[in-house]
């Protein structure tokens, strides 16, 4: 059982963040915390990615005198870290517009608690 | 090389570019945006339907972007399914963009160019969610496709920006949950190209990691396609968006979330392996069954016209998951063809909803009455034929979908199937009958009298503008010669689709 955890903490703090992110996004009632939530969300998966394409004694991927490039144990494989590059750049995006949408939200009905905006839509 | 390739990446190319042009040249009082989307949703049509008649006849067309082989590089695939749906997507849209041009000046007379851009960027991103071979790739479009949606329906009524958010949220939370299942299958096979995957799956074995980014990409799409019980963003964004950006995304949006999902379980993973040894297509079945049933009974409850269409979309999709669920050559008939059917009876319900917004200003079923049938005749005419089609007697479209659905369910022995199907007609039956009673048949209880009579002929015809009934009409039309030809459809473009192992 120790062990699991020593050899896998990486995973348990993603995880851990996944599931906070998860919980913020679905729980929170506070419209800006469900952006935040989704942030933390999001960048757990991207921290999975980068954290799987870890190697011990391995280095950046760049060819280096001394160090062959066709062993692959030498350096680290640079896919996932690419791949994640347009992931938070995605990930931006998505926060740009969800902001944009929380912008409109409030000039519409002046709050971003969700029980306040269920009241005042029924209003209209 | 082939001239012929190049067609896999001349349906992509012109709606990207369409976006670029509708927003480069300003100009007010012009109808650029509205010419760009809909001469380049056409040539995507034209591209795909070639492309479609090229992959039957010629084979599977693979097209490397930038010159790079995979697994490397990024490939376009056009095979039978891929340009099936394409076809189906840019035609619908086509249709769309033509209808929508007076009603986006009306409703968005301020946001016309954004939203032709937009509405291309939405457009583009889920040909290229089909279109790709690369599971990043798609997961790319996902996105793209997706912010459009956002920004799309968050332009509308007061309330839109907070169900395009809701929409934000769910949507964020069914795209990251496939990038996790993708961070797994990676991990497990370290290639990203799918016939790559597909083919060292079997070979790394059976190991949980796969089968959990299997489940966790299934569970993703699930909530992009509003797969019961994940459908409770769907109703409201369909209802307060503007009446185009409804029609530009209720038929076509769930759709290409069903792709992905005929896609990842039948063609990169085994279908025997996804039906037996996983029981996965056997869950996403009954919740499409649950879903028919769930969105068949909440439309029943809906006074209005446009909100009782998404929920109806609800069950609609149900269909098509239960053909997936069905795992067997006529579940993905059916749901294939379903996806075409209800692409294009979802459309023109959708733009018969507008064309009674633009003349009565209401979409209130309680308020309907036969005035309707006289002042709108075509547009009533049109409603009719895709609510039998929605319902699925023959020989309209609705009913040889279903009808391969029935096969595959009895084929099955799968009896609960059967009942679901049969009684959701039933219940289709309930929901559009009530808005055709109201048109047609008195409901006051009245004797139809000549003073009645006088009051009808004293009532003028006030269809809709030829823009608005043209698309209405033809899609409308279309569905009868979908009908009549389904087994031309069936046996020279589905069969083809249809995976070995299946």
């Amino acid at each position: 059982m120790i062990d699991l955890i020593h050899d896998y903490y990486a995973y348990w703090a993603i995880m851990l963040l996944l599931v906070v992110g998860l919980y913020g996004m679905l729980m929170k009632k506070n419209l800006m915390k469900k952006v935040i939530g989704m942030i933390v969300f999001q960048n757990s998966i991207i921290l999975l990615f980068v954290t799987a394409a870890f190697k011990w004694d391995a280095t950046v991927p760049v060819l280096k005198e001394g160090i062959p490039g066709d062993v692959s144990s030498n350096y680290l494989n640079p896919l996932p870290h690419a791949l994640m590059l347009t992931a938070i750049v995605v990930g931006v995006a998505i926060v740009g517009v969800a902001f944009a949408l929380l912008i409109a939200i409030y000039r519409n009905f002046g709050t971003l608690e969700e029980g306040e905006l269920t009241e005042r839509m029924k209003g209209e | 090389m082939d001239p012929w390739v190049h067609l896999a990446v001349a349906v992509l190319l012109p709606p990207f570019f369409g976006a670029l042009v509708a927003v480069l040249f300003p100009a007010r009082r012009t109808n650029l945006p509205w010419i760009a989307a809909v001469v380049s949703c056409g040539l995507a049509f034209f591209a795909s339907v070639a492309g479609l008649i090229y992959a039957v006849t010629e084979g599977t067309v693979h097209y490397h972007l930038g010159g790079w082989e995979p697994p490397m590089g990024i490939e376009l695939v056009m095979d039978p399914l891929s340009a099936f749906f394409c076809a189906v997507i840019a035609g619908v849209a086509s249709f769309v963009f033509i209808h929508g041009k007076t009603v986006v000046e009306r409703e968005t007379p301020e946001k016309v160019i954004p939203f032709y851009s937009t509405a291309l960027l939405l457009i583009g991103g889920l040909l290229g969610i089909i279109l790709t071979g690369d599971l990043f790739n798609l997961y790319v479009f996902l996105e793209i496709s997706s912010l459009a949606g956002y920004a799309l329906v968050a332009i509308g009524d007061k309330r839109a920006p907070v169900s395009a958010f809701r929409y934000l949220i769910l949507g964020t939370i069914g795209a990251s949950f496939y990038l996790l299942g993708v961070a797994f299958l990676f991990m497990e096979t370290g290639s990203l190209n799918m016939r790559d995957v597909a083919e060292i799956i079997p070979i790394a074995g059976d190991s949980p990691a796969t089968v959990a980014g299997l489940i966790l990409i299934v569970f993703g799409i699930g909530l992009k396609m509003a797969l019961f019980p994940m459908h409770g963003w769907l109703s409201d964004a369909y209802t307060h968006a503007t009446s185009t950006s409804t029609a530009i995304i209720a038929p076509i949006g769930t759709k290409v979330a069903a792709y992905v999902l005929l896609r990842t379980c039948f063609y990169m993973f085994d279908p025997e392996y996804v039906r037996n040894e996983i029981p996965l297509t056997t869950i996403i079945g009954f919740l499409g069954a649950a879903g028919i049933i769930w969105g068949s009974v909440l439309a029943i409850a809906q006074r209005d016209l446009k909100r009782m269409l998404a929920y109806s979309s609800i069950s609609q999709v149900g269909y098509i998951a239960l053909g997936v669920g069905l795992a067997s050559p006529y579940g993905m008939i059916g749901a294939v063809l379903h996806t075409l059917n209800h692409a294009v009876m979802k459309a023109c319900l959708f733009l018969v909803n507008t064309n009674i917004l633009e003349r009565f200003r209401h979409t209130h079923i309680p308020r309907f009455d036969r005035t309707y049938r006289i002042r709108m005749p075509w547009t009533m005419a049109a409603f009719t034929v895709s609510a039998i089609s929605m319902i699925g007697l023959p020989p309209t479209a609705g009913f040889f979908s279903k009808w391969y659905l029935v096969l595959g369910s009895w084929e099955r022995s799968n009896y609960l199937f059967l009942a679901v199907i049969v009684i959701s007609s039933l219940l289709n039956i309930v929901y559009f009958f009530r808005v055709l009673e109201k048109v047609y048949l008195r409901t006051d209880g009245e004797p139809y009298d000549d003073r009645n009579e006088q009051e009808d002929l004293a009532l003028k015809r006030e269809e809709a503008r030829g823009s608005m009934l043209f698309p209405v009409l033809f899609l409308a039309v279309g569905l009868l010669v979908i009908g009549l030809a389904n087994a031309f459809i069936v046996t020279t473009f589905i069969r083809p689709m249809i995976p070995d192992g299946l």
